[in-house]
């Protein structure tokens, strides 16, 4: 019997320092955490905030890991994660600079130019500049191979045609990093593909158009590039390496706390409307939830563990968003059978309109960042299946 | 992980493949205790693993010693090890030095009682214990019983005590013991209470789940892998790899889980990790087992296929020291108590 080592997750780096790091973070959300409706905070990392970006920017609380001489503050993945895990926890406006600190800042400070790193990733750590994923297109969604977006190289640069979709926040952004088709597939299908930085305030050509969600609510969008010219600069990456870049721009995407804590608000709403000495039926309830709070949180931890010691999780990372979207899911399924109450987004009471909130979002958690089949998919090969 | 832990895990691992073959594991379900494999688990140290050295055990750090429980589990080691384990503890909470041979601990579940009285220079035990894995096979049971509102460890002799056999699913014994009138000669008292006796077991069963997992997710990803239909590996076809990729997330979780519990154990029996341990793990072996049986079809529901050695098993732990509504209904009961705006700080605290 071989063991399985290709899904292996080392035990997290004991981490003592972490907890005065905590203390401070709490300290600072009691004092600046803006005043605003509970519902703000459902669906993690919902609220946009360009204000709190910047004193968070200010704490040295974005860009934490990166080097200093590119406006980090080089602390470890491990401290980065507590402040995340704290900052979702309380449902801060983070969107503003959540995805750039997360994965955009992370891929131009591996693959960017000199000029790139040193114009762009001061800002996204001062909390001055937010970004969006131009990924998905109307034909291409978990097969990402299959984009048509297409860059054709023109006289100092590229022009470019095609049509972004689901593009979360671009409408509040400064900044896409765009996959585009630059050349022929190939016979793997991940070749001809390129990365390029976008200034989305700067760059005349492009429209941006809002996608409603089913709850009204306006995160989507529709991208369109109508000959847009992109001087060969802002070329992320190699031309041509899209695909090696974009995949490992996911493991870091998949893995951290905003995949099991996206209903995490409802579950305090639920604390709270149950009491203190909630019946038997609602403790099985409620402590089975955290059990699988505890151990998401392990293996989360566990993975951001295995970032920084430079080994590539990635489907470690796909096993934990699996694990933690369908718990993210199960929570408002449980949450409406142990309090008597109808989802309403405009009642008063604090459970009943978080519970509306969250069960309306809910979809989304397993199919944004790669969809659940997409993930086990992952997984299934981590098996050697295939 | 240590470097101790590392290299104890691999020679457990050797030692259990060695003496874990199918005739030892098709004679063990009948009900008898391999000589063979217990005199390897006595000389290798494993049995006494959590009594200190002074005291001729084996003193192995509470962490790395737990951690033998998830090879254990791997292979379905058919012996009372970690009753054996979780008796040297209890022995050595009180100062008493274990017998040799496999011990039993008594009561394992939550409402049996246990009560002693002086008894000239010995006790006298009266009170009845359920479900007690391995009494009438052990050179002794171990009973935690209630003493004049102390906890008093005395050594039983199963012959003294009137006893029912039983079984769990996998069929390992599991018996009622009667302890109405018997006379120890040997007692002292101790910390640990029936709470902490029960939280040890939680941690080892969660452990040796967490194995048994392991253990079909590999058999069941080779099963996949060499059994062909409609001209391919079953493994190919995309609704067998989700489910197995489910398994694997099962696995990860409660090992996970068991993990952490290892940890916690070692300075706090009463950590909510262990309540979260049992509760992860008890119900990643339902669903775990019953994917393993859907990829391998009818030849993993027949004796003669080893998936029940450890499914079987699953079934029963789960169960065994506080199932995941027991420890649920606690765990829930005092996150509940402290409020909604302490449920993240609990969160963080249990590490």
């Amino acid at each position: 019997m071989a063991s399985i080592d290709n899904l292996r997750f080392e035990p997290p780096p004991p981490f003592p320092e972490a907890e005065v790091l905590r203390g401070e973070v709490r300290a600072f959300l009691a004092e600046h955490l803006p005043k605003r409706a509970i519902t703000e905070g459902v669906g993690s990392w919902g609220g946009s905030s360009r204000e709190f970006s910047r004193k968070m920017g200010a704490r040295g609380w974005i860009g934490m890991t990166w080097p200093k001489r590119y406006g980090g503050h080089e602390r470890s993945a491990l401290e980065r994660y507590v402040v995340l895990e704290e900052m979702l926890a309380s449902g801060a406006p983070v969107s503003g600079h959540w995805v750039a600190d997360r994965q955009s800042g992370p891929l131009i400070l591996r693959v960017g130019t000199e000029q790139q790193k040193n114009s762009i990733l001061p800002r996204i750590a001062a909390g001055e500049c937010s970004f969006c994923i131009g990924m998905s297109e109307p034909d291409s969604g978990s097969d990402l191979a299959s984009v048509r977006t297409r860059a054709a190289a023109v006289e100092g640069g590229f022009r470019v045609n095609g049509t972004k979709l689901w593009t979360s926040n671009a409408h509040r952004s400064d900044y896409m990093i765009l996959l585009c088709r630059t050349g022929e597939a190939g016979e793997q299908r991940h070749g001809g593909l390129t990365q390029f930085l976008v200034d989305l305030k700067a760059t005349r050509g492009i429209a941006i158009r809002p996608v409603r969600n089913l709850s009204g609510d306006h995160h989507f969008n529709e991208v369109v590039f109508q000959d847009v010219f992109l001087p060969g600069a802002n070329v992320l990456g190699e031309v041509g390496s899209g695909w090696q870049q974009v995949t490992s721009e996911l493991a870091f995407e998949r893995s951290g706390p905003e995949r099991f804590l996206s209903s995490f608000t409802l579950l305090v709403e639920l604390v709270r409307a149950l009491g203190p000495d909630p019946s038997e039926r609602a403790r099985i309830a409620l402590g089975r939830i955290v059990a699988h709070i505890y151990t998401l949180r392990r293996l989360s931890r566990s993975v951001a563990g295995m970032l920084q010691a430079g080994a590539n999780p990635a489907q470690q990372a796909a096993l934990v968003k699996d694990l933690g979207t369908t718990l993210e899911q199960e929570i408002p399924e449980i949450a409406r059978q142990l309090i008597d109450a109808e989802p309403d987004r405009a009642s008063t009471q604090d459970f009943v309109t978080v519970l509306a909130h969250t069960m309306m979002n809910a979809p989304s958690f397993s199919l944004r960042g790669g969809t659940r089949e997409i993930l086990r998919g992952m997984i299934a090969r981590g098996l050697g299946l295939r | 992980m240590s470097e101790t832990r590392d290299l104890v895990r691999e020679a457990a691992e050797r030692l259990f493949e060695k003496h874990c073959t199918a005739e030892t594991m098709r004679r063990a379900d009948g009900g008898e205790l391999p000589q063979a494999l217990w005199r390897a688990l006595t000389e290798a140290g494993y049995t006494s693993a959590l009594v200190p050295e002074s005291a001729g055990g084996a003193g192995l750090d509470m962490s790395d010693a737990l951690s033998l429980l998830f090879s254990a589990g791997r292979h379905a080691v058919p012996a009372p090890l970690a009753e054996t384990m979780l008796a040297g503890w209890l022995l050595s909470s009180a100062g008493i030095a274990p017998p040799e041979g496999p011990l039993a601990v008594a009561p394992v579940r939550e409402g049996d009682d246990v009560k002693a009285s002086r008894d000239g220079t010995g006790w006298r035990l009266q009170g009845k214990a359920g479900r007690v894995p391995w009494a009438a096979r052990a050179a002794a049971i171990v009973a935690l019983a209630r003493c004049e509102d102390r906890n008093l460890v005395a050594l039983a002799a199963p012959g003294d005590c009137r006893i029912v056999g039983g079984a769990n699913l996998a069929g390992e014994p599991r018996d009622d013991v009667d302890f109405s009138g018997v006379r120890c000669s040997v007692g002292a008292f101790a910390a640990p209470d029936a709470a902490a006796l029960r939280s040890l077991g939680a941690v080892m069963r969660s452990a040796q789940m967490a194995g048994a997992l392991q253990s079909v997710l590999e058999t069941s990803v080779q099963y996949a892998r060499e059994r062909v239909q409609f001209g391919r590996p079953i493994g190919r076809f995309q609704a067998v790899q989700q489910n197995l990729a489910v398994l694997a997330g099962q696995a990860a979780a409660a090992t996970a889980a068991a993990e952490a519990a290892i940890e916690a154990a070692a300075h706090d029996l009463h950590s909510p990790a262990v309540a979260a341990a049992k509760i992860r793990a008890g119900e990643a072996a339902g669903i775990g087992a019953a994917i393993a049986h859907q990829v391998h079809g009818a030849i993993g529901f027949t004796q003669e296929h080893r998936l029940h050695y450890s499914t079987r098993r699953l079934w029963s732990w789960r169960d065994e020291f506080g199932n995941e509504a027991y420890w649920a209904r606690r765990l829930g009961g005092e996150l509940a108590a402290a409020g909604a705006d302490r449920l993240w700080h609990g969160i963080t605290a249990a590490g």
